[in-house]
């Protein structure tokens, strides 16, 4: 076993847990994009990132890749973590505006605005269904190509491919792919609506046709019975 | 060559060569790397060969070539020894001279080096003050060592530091002396080599160990390892036999980039005169030690010089870093203990067991021994590379060195460590250059790039360029790091185009911090350098993009327009040069440029000799 603390709190994991999981079993939260149970660590994302050892040494590291290591110290809510969290979700919405999953998360930590420009490139190469397509449906029909900016997932060549089964299981695990909540203005397309008790967007009237997970949100129908 | 088959046949090899050695008769000494070929060695080496050939001298005179002596600004340049007189930027007609006058022992004063301040010749190269001011430990052998000769390599004392090694017996004493010579790593992060060393040699040895030699170099205008392999590749082979012995490795691999063609072939020789030799294979020597070494070609992505990166290309796979620990030392090919050394780290090797880790360490500073190369170019009179002891100031290497300023533009800063390096201003030129020093100063060492600038080089500009490389460059991986690097080349775009906010600076500041922050490998975290250091030297510029939309240096291209003033004396080279046809005028009268048509090259600054373009 490996004893290590986090957030001051002693807990002893088993060899090769991951922070993430270490942390999790005590319960405290972590917010996680590209991980999955059932599926291989990858650490793309960067959400999950906690801060370990002490200064002037400590830095950030993905808790869903790094390994728990004897007596390490770890926290999950330093402000550095809060705050590179919070730039990791400003750069996701920017991207990637339409993606339930990360609106929530975004809505979640409270971010309110998005100062970059507006992409919708909607893949963030979280990989998932890289890993799926690999190690639960044993097909590597799809993969990643190039680097860089150009860095993108498909099959071989653009071509359909014959691993393929058509089974689905990428679509089901991507967290960007469905068409989510786009609000009124894709610009602005976080309202915090659906996971706020008091939603923002009581008082205006510009939300008939929104569209989010909830379908429609609390925010709408209430405006509607109105 | 017949193959030597134990330490004391090694010894009596060397020994003869070294016997054989004629250290009398003159020999043209030509440095044909990369770059002197590019410059047109190749001619001149036909040129010499074909004239002594010609002239009956081929007892008298003879002709070496060999890889890159340093002074790549001089090249195609003849260095004659034994007296060491130093030919800089020769041609063919030049060569023929100068066969004839070392034929008669004559020295050709009109073709010397001339003196940037009193313009007198100077005759030997170490009176050069760009040689003078360096401490060419490494360097100094290209000069001596035809690459395609292991007998030119032994001639100069080449594995000589290999059989002190085997003859001591001891792989741990081995260790030691590398501790002892307190060597770091010359890759970039500046670990203890000896350490490492020792890290590896605990390792179980079941299954075979590697060693590897990094000679990815992927930072734009750096070749110092490119010279070493091209140069001296037996050095690295020396150096990797060494840690061989000393940590139990069984394998090991030269990772090159393709792009590096003359240090390919020349290491493939090498490698096979090595071989033939019986230098490597099984049983090296009957000593018991067995070790090979292999090459493998990059594609040539920067971030396969990182090294979780590099074990995965290595493998077939897809160049992307990986989450460390485990640290390639516990598991890296193919699960396997993996070492991975700097081309520049290997070379250090030998020449530590040749002078012994004492005498080592006294070259530099505490913390910081051995020399350095340093790949010099822009703004400065003297580009190449340059060989220093760890520990001189940047201004002994720009000013003493490097000669200064090319023109009378003023030097403001000095760019080290490879994309992802940082800024250093002029102000603080009294910096030592050591590892510590220049990751305190927002830097760092890199592999050695030093690009100096002046007055007409703008630091969004910089930055900006920088970024689109890392950009590209990332493996994209990390979100963050891609993500993060297009959206601060985004910004920078902004500023250099004089769209910026004040708000965006911040933004970019905040960015800067997180990318470096949450990305996973050495390429992310040190991608935000070239924005922090440039921020924090140069923010004024900054501010007058954003405030003002004015580019003080005149690069920026949409901030600045061309305009002729009235020292225009009508030569119409302007005219003539203008590519885009936006320059009008008669001759001996004023000319005027179409603000329309400008495309803002430069051509016309460039050619005008009356100052008389202005850039606002
Ligand atoms: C993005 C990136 C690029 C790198 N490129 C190189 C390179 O081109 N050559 C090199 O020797 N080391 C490079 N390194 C450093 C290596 O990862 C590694 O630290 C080094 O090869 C170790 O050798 P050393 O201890 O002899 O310095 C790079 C690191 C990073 C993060
Ligand atoms: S969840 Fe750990 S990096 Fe994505």
């Amino acid at each position: 076993m490996i004893n290590l603390f986090i957030n001051g709190l002693p807990v002893s994991v088993e060899e090769g847990s991951t922070l993430l999981e270490a942390a999790r079993f005590l319960g405290f939260p972590i917010p996680t994009l590209c991980h999955k149970d059932g599926l291989s660590p990858y650490g793309a994302c960067r959400l999950c990132v906690v801060e370990i050892g002490e200064e002037p040494k400590a830095k950030l590291v993905s808790s869903c890749t790094y390994p728990a290591e004897e007596g390490l110290k770890v926290r999950t809510a330093s402000s550095r973590v809060v705050r590179a969290r919070r730039m990791v979700l400003e750069l996701l919405l920017a991207s990637c505006p339409q993606s339930k999953i990360i609106q929530d998360l975004a809505s979640a930590h409270g971010i309110r605005q998005q100062r970059f420009k507006q992409e919708h490139e909607d893949c963030i190469l979280c990989g998932l269904c890289v890993r799926m397509c690999q190690e639960q449906m044993m097909a590597k029909a799809i993969g990643f190509r190039s680097r860089g900016e150009k860095r993108s997932i498909g099959t071989p060549f653009d071509i359909k491919s014959e691993e393929c089964r058509l089974c689905g299981g990428c679509m089901y695990v991507c967290p960007a792919c469905q068409l989510r909540c786009t609000y009124t203005e894709p610009e602005r397309p976080i309202c915090g609506g659906c996971a706020n008790l008091t939603p923002p967007c009581l008082e205006k009237r510009q939300f008939d046709d929104m569209m989010c997970f909830m379908d429609p949100c609390v925010a709408c129908e209430i405006q509607k019975e109105g | 060559m017949a193959s030597l088959n134990s330490i004391h046949h090694l010894k009596a090899f060397l020994g003869r060569l070294l016997g054989q050695r004629d250290l009398n008769t003159s020999t043209l000494v030509i440095p044909a790397g990369t770059c002197g070929r590019a410059s047109g060695a190749d001619l001149l080496i036909e040129t010499a060969r074909q004239e002594i050939l010609d002239r009956g001298l081929s007892e008298k005179v003879l002709v070496r070539t060999t890889g890159c002596h340093g002074f790549c600004e001089m090249e195609p340049s003849v260095l004659v020894e034994p007296d060491r007189t130093f030919y800089p930027k020769a041609d063919a007609d030049s060569m023929v001279r100068i066969v004839d006058a070392v034929a008669r022992g004559d020295v050709l004063e009109d073709l010397l080096f001339k003196s940037p301040e009193t313009a007198q010749p100077i005759r030997s190269a170490d009176d050069v003050p760009f040689f003078k001011g360096q401490n060419r430990t490494i360097l100094s052998h290209n000069e001596r060592v035809d690459p395609t000769s292991v007998e030119t390599y032994i001639e100069n004392g080449g594995y000589s530091a290999m059989v002190s090694v085997l003859e001591q017996g001891d792989p741990r004493w081995v260790v030691e002396e590398v501790k002892r010579s307190g060597l770091r790593g010359r890759g970039g992060a500046g670990f203890p080599t000896g350490l490492k060393w020792e890290l590896l040699a605990k390792q179980p040895n079941g299954n075979g160990k590697f060693l590897v030699c990094n000679a990815d170099e992927g930072d734009p205008g750096a070749y110092m390892d490119r010279s070493v392999l091209e140069g001296n590749p037996h050095s690295i082979i020396e150096g990797m036999l060494i840690g061989a012995f000393a940590t139990g490795a069984t394998e090991g691999i030269v990772y090159v980039r393709t792009e590096y063609p003359l240090a390919i072939l020349n290491l493939k020789m090498a490698l096979r005169q090595a071989y033939e030799l019986g230098l490597l294979g099984d049983n090296i020597l009957r000593t018991g030690l067995s070790f090979g070494i292999s090459l493998v070609k990059g594609a040539g992505a920067f971030v396969c010089g990182e090294e979780t990166a590099m074990i995965r290309s290595i493998e077939g796979k897809m160049g992307e870093p990986r989450q460390r620990p485990p640290f390639p030392v516990k598991r890296g090919i193919e699960g396997k203990p993996t070492l991975i050394n700097n081309v520049e780290t290997w070379a250090n090797i030998p020449i530590i067991f040749r002078m012994g880790s004492e005498e080592y360490a006294k070259t530099g500073t505490n913390g910081n021994s051995g020399t350095k190369i340093f790949s010099l170019v822009g703004k400065v009179k003297n580009t190449g590379l340059v060989e220093v002891p760890m520990g001189i100031t940047i201004k002994e290497i720009v000013y003493d060195i490097g000669g200064g300023p090319v023109g009378k533009v003023r030097i403001k800063a000095i760019q080290t460590g490879g994309p992802s390096g940082g800024c250093i201003p002029a102000e603080r030129f009294d910096l030592p250059i050591d590892y510590d020093s220049l990751t305190q100063a927002g830097s760092m060492m890199g592999s050695g790039g030093m690009i100096v600038m002046d007055e007409n080089t703008c630091m969004v500009d910089v930055a900006r360029y920088f970024m689109n490389f890392l950009k590209d460059e990332s493996c994209g991986k990390c979100f963050t790091c891609r993500k993060g690097t297009q959206r601060m080349f985004e910004l920078l775009d902004d500023f250099s185009k004089g769209k910026g906010t004040l708000a965006q600076l911040d933004l970019l500041e905040e960015l800067a911090q997180v990318v470096k922050d949450t990305t996973m490998c050495g390429l992310g975290q040190t991608a935000p350098n070239p924005v922090l250091s440039t921020l924090r030297y140069f923010r004024n510029e900054y501010l007058e993009h954003i405030e003002k939309a004015r580019c003080p240096a005149g690069v920026c291209k949409e901030l600045i327009t061309y305009s002729i003033n009235d020292k225009c004396v009508g030569c119409q080279a302007c005219l003539k040069a203008c590519a885009a046809g936006a320059i009008t005028g008669e001759k001996k009268r004023q000319h005027v440029i179409n603000p329309e048509l400008c495309i803002k090259c430069g051509v016309c600054k460039s050619v005008c000799k009356v100052e008389a373009i202005d850039v606002a």
